[in-house]
């Protein structure tokens, strides 16, 4: 054990559901909880005599996501059966796209833990539709609901280039983040918008000679948290059988487990993968698809600013810490929101501490995102301001900021009406002060001394001028006029 | 035989003579395209030289569980009631 080493290989094939109306061949709607089969058309039922249509934007959102994920593009693509036996898809065949994907040969930038990013290459992403959904009910029976049949998925494949389990996440929560940012897709976990299959396997090094497990496909997996757990998993137990067994990579014995989420295990499904003859042809009811210049170019003006790209600018150009930067570019309607209160007038790393430590919050108590809170981005950018100039310190400008949601007033007015705003005027702070040096002999003489107790004494008055005014005196100014009487 | 079961269609033996003869002339037939030399033609991916047929994004009534469930042999309530799907090798 002790001279053996490994490396662990992954590969991620992704779906991710791309948020049109309508579905990807028919108009039936696209709908989470609506009641069984009712979305459902004959062109969902596979009755003989149909023609499916392809959804204009569901190519168009394929296209931007492949754009995003650095693809090339491909000019000409086709749409291909591959053959299917579930009553989920009840016409026998899956709408699919074999040998011309519409994106290919790209990557995707993951941040890495030491703040290090790392290059995942994408090796296709295509267009194809989704099977509905087998129940599997009491008794020898199981239950078909057709609703989400047709509906347009985003099957993105990356070559196997992460070599952890944390990688692998990294790359998961990315992508999430990129086809949010792009508005593609909801992406949204609990409704099954994303969902992963990664092809794990480890390279040991033991006495001097390499060996490969064989390469387990993992299934079942729709949330971040068991994606990572069953790739952890899966290492442990590549070691334990390859130590058992001594088993290694061989063509044919390719295995694929389902991860059983209560008890956190893979569990064998198939011991060796069926030499899969999915016999695609061209599906002659739908034409091929070309992308011209114009139509590409009119897609690429969508694209935005990527969630990488700005984390890294929030950083570089507002000085703010990575872990800032990325809370404020997790979801992108906040980082807009971060940008526009910024370009506003707000200082940057105080208009992020009012949004990470305020805002967040609040907008988590009234469940939604900042940007849909009530304040403007001007009101934001305007409290911040007062922060500065020391209008305000930061403790009342959190309580201005619940304020401001919930009344709605603008920040200035707010401050007066809750007597929040620090008392900065010199000529009557300083009344106070030499108030407080009559009363407080015995410190001034500490002060003045310039012995041992001169600090704290110094912290004693100016407490003391703070506990007169009820902490609204600004205890920068208070601080300068105990320094100018003080000597 | 093989094929009527894939197609689940009861067919009498006349019947399968009858239809085997004429499969068996139809797959002759198609036999004939060995014969020509393909090795400079692309595959062909559509035989009308359309492309680009699109719809906008725009939903449309659907026919409602009811009719959606009017041919099925078996229904359990608002479902489709199939034999027990027993391994896991569904989903898209």
């Amino acid at each position: 054990m002790s001279d053996l080493q490994y490396k662990v290989v992954v590969g991620l094939e992704i779906h991710v559901q791309l948020c049109t109306k309508s579905k990807m061949f028919c108009g039936c709607a696209v709908e989470f909880g609506a009641e069984p089969n009712s979305r459902v058309c004959p062109v969902c039922l596979g009755m003989p005599g149909v023609l499916p249509v392809m959804n204009r934007l569901a190519v168009e959102y394929a296209i931007l996501a492949g754009l995003a994920l650095n693809c090339r593009i491909a000019r000409r693509t086709k749409w291909d059966r591959k053959s299917y036996y579930y009553p989920d898809l009840p016409k026998n065949y899956q709408i699919s796209q074999y040998d011309l994907p519409l994106s290919a040969e790209g990557y995707i930038e993951i941040p890495l833990d030491d703040g290090r990013t790392k290059k995942i290459r994408i090796t296709r992403a295509h267009l194809e539709e989704d099977a509905g959904k087998n129940l599997h009910a009491e008794g020898n029976y199981s239950q078909v609901d057709l609703n989400r049949t047709g509906t347009p998925l985003l099957e993105i494949v990356t070559e196997p280039d992460m070599s952890s389990a944390a990688e692998v996440r990294a790359l998961a929560v990315e992508l999430q983040r990129i086809v949010r940012y792009l508005g593609v897709s909801e992406a949204d976990m609990q409704k099954g918008h994303m969902r992963f299959e990664p092809n794990v396997n480890l390279i040991i090094t033991r006495g001097g000679r390499q060996y490969k497990t064989p390469i387990v496909e993992v299934k079942n997996l729709n949330s971040f948290r068991s994606l990572e757990r069953s790739v952890e998993y899966e290492i442990g137990r590549q070691i334990d059988e390859f130590l058992e067994t001594g088993r290694t990579l061989e063509i044919g014995n390719k295995s694929t487990r389902g991860w059983d989420d209560v008890r956190e295990i893979t569990v064998l499904q198939r011991e060796k993968e069926e030499a899969h003859d999915y016999r695609y042809f061209p599906d002659p009811d739908l034409v091929p698809v070309e992308v011209d210049e114009a139509w590409l170019a009119e897609i690429q003006s969508r694209l935005c600013e990527l969630p990488l790209a700005r984390q890294r600018r929030f950083a570089e150009e507002y000085g703010l810490s990575a872990y800032d930067a990325g809370v404020l570019t997790a979801e992108r309607e906040t980082a807009d929101f971060f940008d526009q209160a910024v370009r506003a007038g707000g200082e940057p790393k105080r208009v992020c501490n009012l949004l990470t430590q305020v805002g967040m919050k609040l907008a988590n108590e009234k469940g939604g995102g900042i940007a849909r809170l009530g304040p403007s981005t001007q009101a934001v950018a305007e409290l911040a301001k007062m922060i500065d100039d020391g209008t305000v310190n930061a403790t009342a400008a959190g309580t201005i900021f619940a304020e401001m949601v919930a009344t709605g007033k603008n920040p200035a007015a707010l401050a007066d009406e809750l007597n929040l705003v620090q008392k900065s005027d010199a000529g009557e702070l300083e009344a106070m002060v030499d108030e407080v040096l009559a009363a407080n002999a015995e410190a001034v003489a500490d002060v003045r001394s310039g012995g041992k107790k001169a600090g704290k004494a110094r912290g004693f008055l100016l407490g003391q001028v703070m506990q007169r005014t009820k902490g609204q005196a600004n205890p920068k100014v208070v601080s300068e006029i105990l320094g100018k009487k003080l000597g | 035989m093989k094929v009527a079961k894939l197609s689940r269609l009861e067919l009498t033996e006349t019947e399968v003579d009858q239809f085997t003869g004429q499969l068996c002339a139809i797959l002759e037939y198609v036999e004939k395209m060995n014969e020509l030399d393909t090795a400079d033609v692309d595959p062909l991916a559509h035989c009308l030289p359309i492309r680009n047929v699109l719809r906008a994004d725009v939903p449309v009534e659907s026919l409602g569980t009811q009719r959606v469930l009017a041919n099925a042999p078996v229904r359990d309530e608002q479902f489709f009631r199939v034999p027990r799907i027993l391994d896991e090798g569904s989903g898209a």
